[in-house]
């Protein structure tokens, strides 16, 4: 099963646990299967079918710019960080 | 409301020129505005960067502290009067040849002051050419490979007249 | 090192765009010259905090040659919505409250008006005719004091921010973020020798030598032409939009030669004023900021404080790391702290981080992105620190390091596994490096070393490339070129097609003539959109293949290309030749890329500094300094080895001289080019460079980017070379003469 990361900040929703291992094939299943365990923690991620702006997901050590949409594969780490970029 | 104008002649390039001007504009505003000559830049407005510099009878100077009135009857060099036809000044090709270009900005004030340099001391030392350019702001290249660019220039001036 | 053998990567072209920049030819935003062309000129805030009472603009507008004047009052309302910035997002009212004030200014400089005049004397005259009634406010100037919950707040409606989202409190620090990895208080439990270190940096500047200058033509059609000098055509075309609340594709920005920029020329000041103008005067207008205005009201980059603590065993391994760390972003809330979060123990394997970070709103102009953005600030802070235990552990600093040094699957801060870095082969380069071997002989001489770490990024870029008759090729682009990247793109797209670099003929068009293109920045432009003209030679090599096919009457799968030859068994056409027959073959070829990658891994530099300081002044002399630094694939090594001296120049300049000086008011003290003091040629000796190549993983040419990272160690190695030099530790920046003074009367008593 794909493990996700939860930033510090969110770990309040997840009674304090860092990472969870959830099921799915991609990182918006990913994110509707957290939020049947953990609720309210999807809307600080998306909204709606998007990721909010200044969220990025990792997978792999990778950050996606397909967002929701990026595939994951079982054994995979999933993380939601800050978006980062440049001068 | 335009001030009154004044007629200022001047060689420009070889060229004679004749064009009216404000008295409170500046030699840099003429060549550029009223020229188009926009090979000087406006870096600063006020001597501390150099990328206006310009070679006024023989001299390098600011052109943003030069009015123009001042410069009548007067011999400028500008960085469009360097090359000759289709082939560039040793110079400019020197700092093509050692990547001393990068946003481009600063460079026609670092040939024009390469050139101001070499004219009157066709051997300079590292340290005498780091003087001369230390009036030049290069905020992309941290100096090296323009300094480079001004030993090969004058090698191959030397190479000329030897 | 790079394994592959490449015909073009590697060598060291003269730039396209070589000739038109040695003769004065090269058209930078001021440059241009319109008919009817009218000048702006801005008003500016006396005060770097107060109420906007009254503006009355009358007399402005009552004096001849004055064709314009307008106020934020001229600006749409704007809806709800967040502008993306390269730093992070900024709700868009404040993004046009940056623009021209409206309400309150929030520093000294800030816009409040602007007029449009037949030429600049008169526009200035103008501005000055127009009355302001201010009601000033007590500024808040310094960020711990910023910080304190009894501060005057800069915006009534601004919360506290964590992972973006608002929390109840009002407050001047605008986000609060976390990094936790392991558990820190077993990390120091397991240390022998725990240091705690307290980090200041000042405000500086990009220092480009071309200031911001826009015009703009609002047309008759309603389209709204603008020219300027900046990173990113399409970034400032929605931004333009969005503050002047049009539909992007009304507005068309055409990227002149742009004279510098860092990270300083991405935001939009000007453009949107000058549209408002030109929409009232009807005809073209060009603002060109003055030196002092570049100062006052463009990007600075962010003041810090930062503490360390960090500890290490004896046997040389760091266990824990605990980092807090402040950084101004100036009037509005878009700050760079993030950033430095993630940079500042990215060289190293940490099992135990946690790390604090927080932007905060002071009356002092708002911050802009500038090189590695956050991450110099950061390194020295580290960087220091990491000195100082080599030290107390009696190590050598590089092995130190080495000992520590992340590498692929380390964890990041945030908790991400490196991809493959070049971290350990850059310790191990400068280990290695002449420099570091050579003998430094002297009193008050000392050698200090640091590392450096940039992400950077991927992101969207657009290329097309149309191949001519003569068997050359035409490369449209949309990356502005600031410092020679219109080579570094051409010179993979030759390498891909076969041809040599100066059979590829790049263009940098407006955002009407090609695809969206992310800014100039993030170190991204040779590696995303050298990686898009890859993909556009692609497409032209299999369209090609198609028209060989057909001429050879095999399948296009038949069809191989290889170093600029098209065969299929015993036939073969060089490309040129094929180039020739396209007429007959269907016509022309144009090959299209356009790419979204993001960047693995980053890249990473090192600094040597020799160093001797006068005791007697406190002023600190560079004897010899080195940068090395990961380069993936150096593409043009001319261009890396130029951005990595450039880098440490600013480096250097950012630990010596440079910082703004503000009165109690709030007014730099030091808005010129003579007292703002960037480096000149007698400031900096002759850097030299070390490139080394750890291949990007995902990269058809395996380039990173190397614009950034070079900047970041300069500091901390100076700062290192210093108390090797005088035996003190300075911890605040710049090390000017006064401080490293101050420092040594104190380590006598």
């Amino acid at each position: 099963m794909p493990t996700v990361f939860i930033p510090p900040a969110l770990q309040a929703l997840t009674g304090g646990r860092r990472s969870l291992e959830v099921e799915g094939g991609t990182v918006r299943e990913l994110l509707d299967n957290l939020e049947r365990a953990w609720p309210g923690l999807r809307e600080r991620l998306a909204e709606g079918e998007r990721l909010r702006p200044h969220v990025r997901v990792a997978v792999d050590g990778k950050i996606s710019m397909r967002g929701l949409l990026e595939r994951v594969g079982p054994g995979s780490e999933v993380h939601f960080v800050a978006a980062v970029s440049g001068g | 409301m335009t001030g009154e104008k004044v007629r200022v002649r001047m060689k420009v390039n070889r060229q004679s020129v004749e064009l009216l001007c404000e008295p409170r504009q500046s030699l840099l505003e003429c060549l550029r505005d009223i020229l188009g000559l926009t090979g000087a830049k406006e870096g600063c407005n006020d001597g501390n960067c150099g990328a206006c510099a310009v070679i006024l009878d023989g001299r390098l100077v600011n052109s943003c502290l030069v009015l123009a009135v001042e410069a009548e009857g007067s011999e400028i060099i500008t960085i469009e009067g360097l090359a000759r036809g289709a082939e560039l000044d040793p110079i400019q090709r020197a700092f093509l040849e050692q990547g001393a270009v990068q946003c481009g900005f600063c460079t026609p004030g670092l040939i024009l002051a390469t050139k101001a340099l070499l004219d009157r001391t066709p051997d300079p030392t590292e340290g005498e050419i780091r003087r001369r350019l230390a009036n030049h702001l290069c905020r992309c290249t941290g100096y090296d490979k323009v300094v480079r660019a001004v030993r090969q220039a004058a090698a191959e001036r030397r190479e000329v007249r030897a | 090192m790079s394994e592959r053998a490449y015909r073009v990567i590697g060598s060291r072209p003269v730039r396209h765009d070589g000739a038109d920049k040695v003769t004065g030819r090269a058209q930078f935003g001021a440059d241009i010259r319109l008919p009817g062309l009218l000048h702006g000129h801005l008003l500016r805030s006396p005060y770097a905090h107060a109420r906007i009472r009254r503006i009355d603009t009358r007399r402005a507008e009552a004096l001849p040659g004055v064709l314009a004047v307008v106020t934020a009052a001229d600006l749409p309302e704007v809806p709800d919505r967040l502008l993306e910035l390269v730093e992070g997002t900024l709700p868009l009212s404040y993004a046009q409250a940056n623009v021209l004030a409206r309400r309150k200014v929030l520093y000294k400089g800030h816009a409040v008006a602007a007029v449009a005049a037949v030429n600049r004397h008169v526009a200035e005259e103008a501005a000055s005719l127009i009355e302001v009634e201010y009601e000033p406010l007590p500024p808040v100037l310094d960020l711990l004091e910023a910080m304190r919950e009894d501060a005057p707040l800069l915006h009534e409606d601004l919360r506290t921010r964590e992972f973006g989202q608002p929390t109840g409190k009002l407050s001047n620090i605008a986000e609060h973020f976390r990094h936790a990895l392991g558990d820190v208080e077993q990390g120091f439990a397991q240390a022998e020798v725990i240091l705690e270190r307290e980090f200041r940096t000042a405000t500086v500047h990009q220092g480009y030598l071309e200031p911001q200058t826009a015009t703009a033509l609002w047309n008759q059609d309603g389209r709204v032409y603008v020219w300027t000098s900046t990173q990113g055509a399409f970034s400032a075309r929605e931004a333009i939009a969005w503050v002047l609340d049009l539909p992007v594709s009304q507005v068309r920005v055409t990227p002149m030669e742009v004279g510098g920029a860092f990270g300083g020329k991405i935001r939009v000041y000007l453009e949107p004023v000058a549209a408002l103008l030109s929409k009232k005067a009807g005809r073209p207008v060009k603002i060109v900021m003055p030196r002092r205005d570049v100062f006052e009201a463009t990007g600075p980059t962010p003041a810090t404080c930062i503490r360390v603590k960090m500890g290490a065993r004896a046997d040389g391994r760091i266990t824990a790391a605990q980092i807090w760390m402040a950084y101004e972003t100036g009037a509005f809330p878009s700050g760079q702290c993030g950033f430095g979060a993630l940079c500042i123990l990215a060289p190293y394997d940490i099992p135990n981080i946690l790390i604090d970070g927080y932007d905060v709103v002071v009356n002092k102009p708002s911050t802009a992105p500038y090189r590695a953005p956050g991450a110099t600030q950061a390194a020295f802070a580290a960087e220091s620190v990491v000195d100082e235990l080599a030290e107390r552990l009696g190590l050598d600093p590089i092995e130190f390091r080495l000992k520590n040094a992340a590498r692929e699957g380390t964890r990041r801060a945030d908790g991400l596994k490196y991809p493959r870095i070049g971290c350990v082969e850059v310790l191990e380069a400068m280990k290695n490096h002449p420099h570091y071997r050579a003998p430094l002989e002297g009193a008050h001489r000392g050698r200090g070393v640091a590392m450096g770490y940039w992400f950077n990024i991927g992101w969207y870029s657009s290329c097309t490339i149309s191949v001519n008759p003569d068997g050359t090729v035409n490369l449209v682009e949309g990356s502005v070129d600031l410092s020679g990247t219109r080579t570094s793109i051409a010179m993979q797209a030759a390498e891909a097609l076969g041809l040599r670099a100066d059979q590829v003929h790049p263009v940098v068009a407006d955002t009407d003539s090609i695809g969206p293109t992310a800014v100039t920045g993030g170190s991204r432009t040779t590696f995303a959109t050298g990686w898009a003209a890859w993909e556009a030679a692609q497409d032209v090599i299999r369209q090609m293949k198609e028209r060989a096919a057909l001429l050879w009457e095999v399948g296009p799968d038949q069809v191989e290309f290889e170093g600029g030859v098209f065969r299929a068994g015993e036939r073969s056409l060089s490309f040129r030749e094929l180039a020739e027959r396209l007429e007959e073959t269907g016509g022309p070829v144009i090959g299209r890329g356009t790419v979204n990658p993001s960047s693995a891994g980053g890249s990473f530099a090192g600094a040597i500094a020799d160093v001797e300081v006068d005791p007697e002044t406190g002023k600190v002399c560079l004897l010899r300094f080195t940068c090395v630094q990961d380069a993936g694939t150096a593409v043009h090594p001319g261009a890396v080895e130029g951005q990595m001296q450039g880098g440490s120049a600013q480096g250097i300049g950012w630990a010596l001289n440079e910082e703004y000086l503000f009165d109690p008011q709030g007014v730099m003290l030091n808005s010129s080019l003579l007292d703002y003091r960037e480096p000149t040629a007698l400031d900096v000796p002759p850097i030299e460079t070390l490139i080394v190549q750890a291949p990007e993983p995902d990269h058809p040419f395996g380039v990173r980017g190397v614009g950034e990272a070079n900047i970041v160690p300069p500091p901390a190695a100076i700062a290192n070379a210093i108390y090797r030099a005088i035996g003190v530790r300075l911890r605040r920046l710049p090390m000017k003469p006064s401080a490293v003074l101050e420092a040594l009367w104190s380590k006598e008593r």
